[in-house]
């Protein structure tokens, strides 16, 4: 068992964290306070390649995998970017790169894969409806073949980065969830190219993230060539659980990275701060929350990387997702407690935008919820990892 | 002299260097893996040193300018850009210059931070090689000697100009523009081959992309075992920064302005 990361990782560690600290956090600061797209860190890193990670050398990435994407990742929100070191990545890279290398057709990995590694095409995928978050399997948005055409109809809601996104996967019923023989059946996978007059798109206002917006979506006859399709038909349910595992993955990489900031900036002050006799970081009532969320999260951060491991070594999603989804529980919760605690140690200040940790708060906050609910990963563990009888209908 | 004929006569002199520009320019850069200032320095406990561990190492500032200025020229007019490092584990900043497009690496295994010795170890390891332009940074983040490029330039009988703000390559001849004290400025021409070293803020160095990251692991370091040549320097002793100190002073305001009116006389400074 080797725990050293390889030369080239720690390389790509590296290069994310010099590109970090020239993105501190006040540039976060005023990007989330505008509702600004940082379009110059999203520049920067697509010219270091950094979406690119995840995609073979012969469609103009770099071949490595989802660990070594994971360790960027890290890096850029560790060291400065909090969430924003996460969240482009995620939703162009993970949800549209990594899809399609996984499960897209050689058109689709010729058409999109070059552009999305290159930078110049951003992503997003359209899976969550009002009535269907949690509960994925009960979309209603429907494509039905007309012709040679599939038509897509529907809405869904939360669809991050869809007011800027030119490539979307959309995921859509092609057999009704009252005709499929079991829940799973029947969800298809369908890549779409926007702007397009069929789509409509409305920005949500949001607790947090304000540098990327996320979206109600709505399909009014989205008119799709046939080979958008992303085959098997009505199989695709399968074919996501590639992405939905990576994202629960990046999501705990989230906790861990934005808490190491939070917690590194917490430090920092503490010892300089003095509010009696001695400084506040001596205070073991400080202290021990703050060693006991980072010791946790160092020990998500390794469930993760074994679920990574498994990932890219192609072990079944539903391994992967034993994994994941034990990695993200622990981490989301030691994460929320981290930023917490960084908080209390900033005291009054804490609550003040200058100091930045109210805006990690917000953005850890939304880990909680999504991809999915921490009830929905103790759910599954429960089911699928200790075989217990399902809790929910 | 004229200076022509002073770069000729160098040139003479130096029967190993052969300008090759058949492929484009050949360049050198000198790339020390160096301790970051920011990191916690402290005295070794014979007083001569510094204490390593603790240290954080990276690229000299300088030389990531420096790198990036060699790149540039092979992605403009073709060429090798070769970088050399000296250091038992200055691994990771050769590393770095390759992922960032160097071609090649020479390391030289030797620890040292006598600038006459790392001149002389560089010189040792390069001097059958051809090769148009060397490029130094201009001065190392650590040691501040600003020497290893022009005891290089020495040593090799090569014409040289430091703290290179912008360079231009002419043909046969390299056009360097200087800083010089009060935001001066002096053009300078010079005879291929000669050495540069660059300032900081000479280019806007690339990030290493993963990319060149992947690229790197197929490139060459090959190591060059030398002995360490003697040093003309002995170090007697190496003093930490004094601990400044600072005074809050109290009173009613003409106290406090008396106080100052002292202190400012004290310093001379009225």
């Amino acid at each position: 068992m080797n725990f050293e990361l390889t030369e080239e990782q720690k390389m790509i560690a590296n290069a994310a964290k010099e590109i970090a600290q020239d993105f501190p956090p006040e540039y976060w600061r005023e990007k989330d306070e505008k509702g600004e797209f940082a379009e110059e860190f999203f520049k920067a890193i697509a010219k270091a390649g950094f979406f690119g990670i995840v995609i073979p050398e012969e469609y103009g990435g770099s071949g490595y995998g989802l660990t070594e994407l994971l360790i960027a990742m890290e890096e850029l929100a560790a060291n400065g970017c909090g969430m924003g070191g996460i969240w482009y990545l995620m939703i162009t890279e993970v949800f549209g790169g990594l899809s399609i290398v996984r499960h897209g057709t050689e058109f689709h990995k010729e058409k999109y894969l070059p552009k999305i590694a290159s930078g110049e095409m951003e992503f997003c995928m359209a899976l969550t409806e009002p009535d269907a978050g949690t509960n994925t399997l009960a979309i209603r948005t429907s494509a039905v073949k007309d012709g040679d055409e599939w038509v897509i109809n529907g809405n869904k809601v939360w669809i991050s980065g869809a007011d800027r996104a030119k490539g979307m996967l959309i995921v859509a019923r092609t057999t009704p969830l009252e005709k499929a023989p079991k829940r799973t059946f029947g969800i298809s996978l369908f890549l779409a190219d926007l702007p397009n007059k069929a789509v409509k798109i409305n920005p949500i206002p949001k607790h947090a993230i304000n540098y990327s917006k996320s979206c109600e979506v709505s399909f009014n006859n989205l008119r799709l060539p046939e080979n958008s399709l992303i085959p098997p038909k009505d199989e695709g349910w399968y074919l996501l659980l590639d992405t939905l595992n990576p994202e629960r993955m990046g999501f705990t990489t989230a906790a861990v990275g934005i808490s190491r900031l939070a917690i590194s900036k917490a430090v920092e002050y503490s010892k300089k701060r003095k509010v009696f006799a001695d400084p506040i970081g001596s205070y073991q009532g400080l202290q021990f929350p703050i060693a006991e969320a980072y010791s946790t999260l160092e020990c998500a951060k390794l469930m993760n990387f074994k679920a990574a491991w498994l990932f890219d070594n192609k072990a079944s999603y539903r391994e992967v997702g034993k994994y994941a989804n034990m990695a993200k529980l622990v981490a989301v919760e030691a994460g929320i407690k981290a930023v917490y605690w960084a908080m209390q140690v900033f005291g009054g200040y804490g609550y003040a935008k200058e100091y930045d940790v109210e805006r990690w708060w917000r953005e850890i906050n939304l880990i909680r919820l999504a991809p999915v609910t921490q009830q929905m990963a103790l759910n599954y563990v429960a089911e699928h990892v200790l075989g217990m009888p399902k809790s929910y209908r | 002299m004229q200076l022509k004929e002073y770069l000729l006569s160098l040139k003479k002199e130096s029967p190993n260097l052969k300008v090759d520009r058949g492929g484009g320019m050949k360049v050198f850069v000198l790339a020390k893996h160096a301790a970051d200032p920011e990191s916690e320095i402290k005295v070794s406990s014979d007083g001569k040193n510094v204490e390593t561990s603790g240290l954080i190492f990276d690229i000299n500032d300088w030389d990531r300018y420096a790198i990036e200025e060699g790149i540039r020229i092979k992605e403009k007019i073709g060429g090798e850009v070769v970088v050399v490092g000296v250091g038992k584990n200055c691994d990771d900043t050769l590393r770095k210059c390759l992922a960032m497009g160097a071609d090649r690496a020479i390391k030289i295994p030797v620890d040292t931070n006598d600038a006459y010795q790392i001149a002389e170890l560089i010189k040792k390891a390069i001097e059958k090689e051809k090769f148009d332009l060397i490029i130094a940074g201009y001065m190392s983040q650590d040691m501040n000697y600003s020497l290893v490029g022009a005891l290089l330039a020495g040593m090799l009988n090569l014409p040289f100009a430091t703290a290179v703000t912008s360079l231009k390559i002419d043909g046969g001849k390299v056009v360097a523009v200087r800083e010089l004290e009060g935001g001066y400025k002096e053009e300078v021409e010079l005879q291929i081959p000669c050495l540069i070293t660059v300032q900081s803020g000479i280019n806007e160095p690339r990030y290493v992309s993963v990319m060149g990251i992947k690229r790197a692991r197929t490139k060459e370091i090959r190591e060059v075992k030398l002995e360490l040549p003697p040093s003309a320097v002995n170090i007697l002793k190496i003093y930490p920064p004094p601990i400044k100190l600072a005074e809050i002073l109290t009173g009613d305001a003409s106290q406090i302005a008396a106080k100052i009116v002292e202190i400012v006389k004290s310093r001379g400074l009225i």
